[in-house]
């Protein structure tokens, strides 16, 4: 995927993926498209692949791959980041356009919003700078439907030289004449007219003075107008891919380098400077894409939008904006908190049955013990409570956060909380990126190249591990009903658990703040850099999709990811509660060695070797700790919370370590995964150790405080 | 006269409308924003303040936008 090439430096220049043909005539097809027009779902469907789509933007984080054909052609389709423009501003904007220009592509196909088409041209139209082989796919032409607006697709396929086709992604047959106009685009051979731009005068000369040399010295397949343009506007960022392209310094050749000075000069002698040229490139863009549509577009209702203004008006609103965002977080932990109680515990019967049948399974057998003990007592029983703690939640929180994302809430949510990102010194689609890391933090940090500035990228991929992913979530929440909603009868139980958790999250939410603000006047210093966020139409998410896909793509995943992680570390576990030294096990020697400093961040050896332990994936720290509570002499078989409880509690657990474990697991070092991803996306080992770092240097020192202060008054 | 060039985006009150006629910023911002299709003579009409009164959202061009108070203080706008 996009995160195995190579890059450089912070502005990780990335070509794309490496790309599996499965026959050598099969075409390679770049699937393009502003954020949010649906362009994942129409992947889906022409794939039948199941990737994930939400309605913000920058979703589709790395570039994805899938499979298809139609009517004898056979298509490699590649999902790049969704962006506005190509003029790179973002690392996603450079992965975008790298992948245009050099990624190898036989076509390109760029889907566009059909109920704001004007704005989606401005891609379109840098795009046709780039390559003729090139289908515009207008989609969501149900929703224009409903909105009264009508495209004259013909109008449009004849303005801009290309088969235009309208889809609606979520209706698989408008699919079927999208392929035939990209097999029609891709076995035609003679070059076809295709729409240009017609810039000012002085820019037209420029390129003609620059783009005969261009075409002397270039053979590549590169559209030279295009590249004379990029040249004269002094596109570092570009150059820089193009060089590696080319596999040499574009400007090491004397005549272009000539061909550019004198192309220059006639501009400079205009009165026509860098600025100036981009203003009047990126204006032409915008006033072509307005021409277009004024002919081609009729909307018959002024105010279509009027439903969204309204729904804004409750979510955004000065008065009920932040309330609504408070309550519907703590209803998502409610529900979930609340319908994962019974089948966990059904769950964790039967998984517990189960090993008492392979127990029997094993004596029947006669096996030796020792096997019986590493398999069964190591790795089916840490398997089992990973598998019964962690489903219950994740199998009802994914799939609400999904319906969240889809219905496009989540923008909102980086528009409501701009003000105190900006105030710590970052960029509000740190907001996003945060949420992304209530998924999976490894997520969150791929999902920070949609910010712009390096600066505050850095901050975004440092803070992100500060929000609990859903590796953490069921720890939080058990630890939660255990020691702190006993005092509560049942349907005010959860509502307190959902609560307290909301009160953990905003905690992680204000400490993602604050170690922002703390980043940006230390090691990052800067202000704020300028922010523009779409606020896209709202969209009502399909149920019953929102169900399969976010089960089988998201909660499998990550439990398959955190039982592959779990069964090794239960043979360890097991082991080491079995190898003695001298007359202690190892276990015990280690979680001795850790206790002094566990006992003073209010935990203890175990819990702190269990957190260690659990770096390949945070699903497995307290199942960890059960295990060696148990391995360490205590006898019960802990099948619900209110025996794990009293498992806890004999080891010594008050309020005082739950909370503090509580703490820890909120603030301490990222999962392998996410470091691993942090060392790809910064290119750096320095940042890499800063944010495992920050997190668990923080972690440490509230602990501490949090311990010392409590003991004072217990 | 003062008045009418210090006139920018930022000062629209919700529901009220206005054409771009420049912009004052420079480099990475006033790509972005040209880029979103703010060039000269673009109608945008104010939608909605966030809760805390710091970003507000625009139509522009057919798209709701929102900008931070020191972004849409450089659209001059008629």
């Amino acid at each position: 995927m996009g995160l195995t090439s190579d890059s450089t430096g912070i502005k990780a220049i990335d070509c794309g993926p490496v790309i599996k043909k499965r026959a050598e005539d099969e075409k390679i097809v770049a699937l393009a498209g502003n954020p949010n027009v649906g362009k994942s779902t129409l992947f889906n469907s022409l794939t039948g692949m199941k990737q994930h789509t939400g309605n913000w933007p920058g979703k589709t984080v790395a570039s994805a791959l899938g499979y298809c054909g139609y009517a004898g052609m056979s298509y490699v389709l590649v999902d790049i980041p969704g962006t506005y423009s190509l003029m790179a501003h973002s690392a996603e904007e450079e992965v975008a356009r790298d992948f245009i220009c050099f990624g190898g592509n036989d076509a390109v196909v760029i889907v566009c919003d059909a109920t704001c088409l004007e704005r989606n041209l401005n891609l379109v139209l840098q795009t046709l700078e780039i390559t003729e082989k090139a289908v515009v796919c207008i989609n969501l032409m149900d929703e224009a439907k409903k909105k009264k607006i009508f495209i004259d697709l013909d109008a449009v396929s004849e303005k801009l030289g290309v088969p235009v086709v309208g889809t609606t992604a979520r209706k698989k047959k408008s699919a079927d004449k999208l392929m035939e106009s990209l097999n029609e685009v891709i076995s035609l051979n003679e070059k076809k007219d295709r729409f240009h731009i017609r810039y000012a005068e002085y820019i037209e000369n420029a390129v003609r003075i620059l783009q005969p040399t261009l075409e002397d010295k270039i053979k590549e397949r590169i559209d030279l107008r295009w590249l004379s343009l990029r040249l004269l506007d002094n596109d570092l960022s570009l150059t820089e891919a193009l060089n590696k392209f080319l596999g040499y310094d574009i400007l090491s050749d004397e005549d272009i380098n000539k061909a550019l000075t004198e192309a220059r000069r006639t501009l400079s002698e205009a009165g026509i400077g860098t600025d100036k040229l981009r203003d009047e490139i990126v204006s032409g863009l915008v006033r072509a894409a307005e021409d277009i549509c004024r002919e081609t577009v009729r909307f018959e209702k002024t105010d279509y939008n009027s439903k969204d203004r309204k729904i804004d008006m409750i979510l955004t609103s000065r008065l009920t904006g932040f309330p609504i965002m408070i309550l519907l977080v703590m209803f998502v932990f409610w529900l979930t908190i609340t319908a994962a109680n019974y089948p966990s515990r059904l769950l964790s019967d039967a998984l517990f049955w189960l090993q008492d049948v392979l127990t029997g399974a094993f004596r029947a057998v006669s096996a030796p013990d020792w096997l019986h003990g590493a398999l069964v007592l190591g790795v089916y029983r840490v398997l089992a409570w990973v598998v019964a703690v962690m489903l219950p939640p994740m199998a009802i929180f994914f799939p609400l956060f999904t319906l969240l994302e889809d219905s496009g809430y989540l923008p909102r949510v980086a528009f409501n909380l701009d003000k105190y990102f900006k105030k710590s010194g970052s960029c509000g689609k740190q907001a996003l990126t945060m949420c992304m890391g209530f998924g999976c933090n490894a997520a969150g940090v791929i999902g920070c190249r949609i910010i712009d500035s390096p600066r505050e990228r850095l901050i975004a991929t440092i803070t992100n591990s500060f929000v609990p992913c859903n590796g953490r979530f069921p720890a939080l929440i058990a630890i939660i009903t255990m020691f702190f909603t006993g005092v509560f009868i049942m349907p005010f139980q959860s509502l307190f658990s959902a609560v307290l958790l909301t009160c953990v999250i905003i905690l992680g939410v204000f400490m993602t703040l604050s170690i922002s603000k703390l980043l940006s006047v230390t090691v990052l210093k800067g202000l704020p850099s300028s922010f523009t966020l779409e606020l896209p139409s709202y969209r009502k998410p399909q149920i019953g999709r929102v169900l399969v896909r976010s089960i089988f793509d998201r909660t499998l995943f990550v439990l398959g990811r955190a039982a592959m992680v779990a069964a090794p570390a239960g043979l360890v576990i097991w082991m080491m509660a079995n190898i003695t030294i001298g007359d202690t096990t190892l276990l015990l020697h280690c979680s001795g060695f850790l206790d002094p400093f566990g006992r003073l961040l209010g935990m203890d050896g175990v819990i702190l070797m269990a957190f260690i332990l659990g770096f390949p994936a945070n699903e497995i720290v307290i199942p960890i700790v059960i295990m060696t509570y148990m391995a360490s002499g205590s006898i019960t078989e802990p099948d619900n919370l209110s025996e794990l409880k009293r498992l806890l509690t004999d080891n010594g657990w008050t309020w005082i370590t739950a909370i503090s474990t509580m703490l820890f697991s909120l603030m301490h070092w990222p999962c392998s995964t996410t470091c691993l991803t942090v060392r790809k996306e910064t290119q750096s080992l320095k940042w890499t150790a800063l944010a495992f770092l920050v997190p668990t240097l923080t972690g440490i020192i509230i602990c501490f405080i949090f311990a010392s202060i409590a003991r004072l008054f217990s | 006269m003062n008045n009418i060039y210090s006139y920018t985006l930022k000062d629209l009150k919700k529901g009220q409308s206005a054409k771009v006629s420049s912009l004052t910023s420079t480099g990475s911002i006033r790509r972005r924003l040209l880029d979103i299709g703010l060039i000269e003579g673009t109608e945008v009409e104010c939608l909605q303040k966030s809760p805390d009164g710091n970003m507000v959202a625009y139509l522009i061009r057919g798209a709701v936008i929102a900008l931070r108070p020191e972004d849409s203080a450089t659209v001059s706008v008629v």
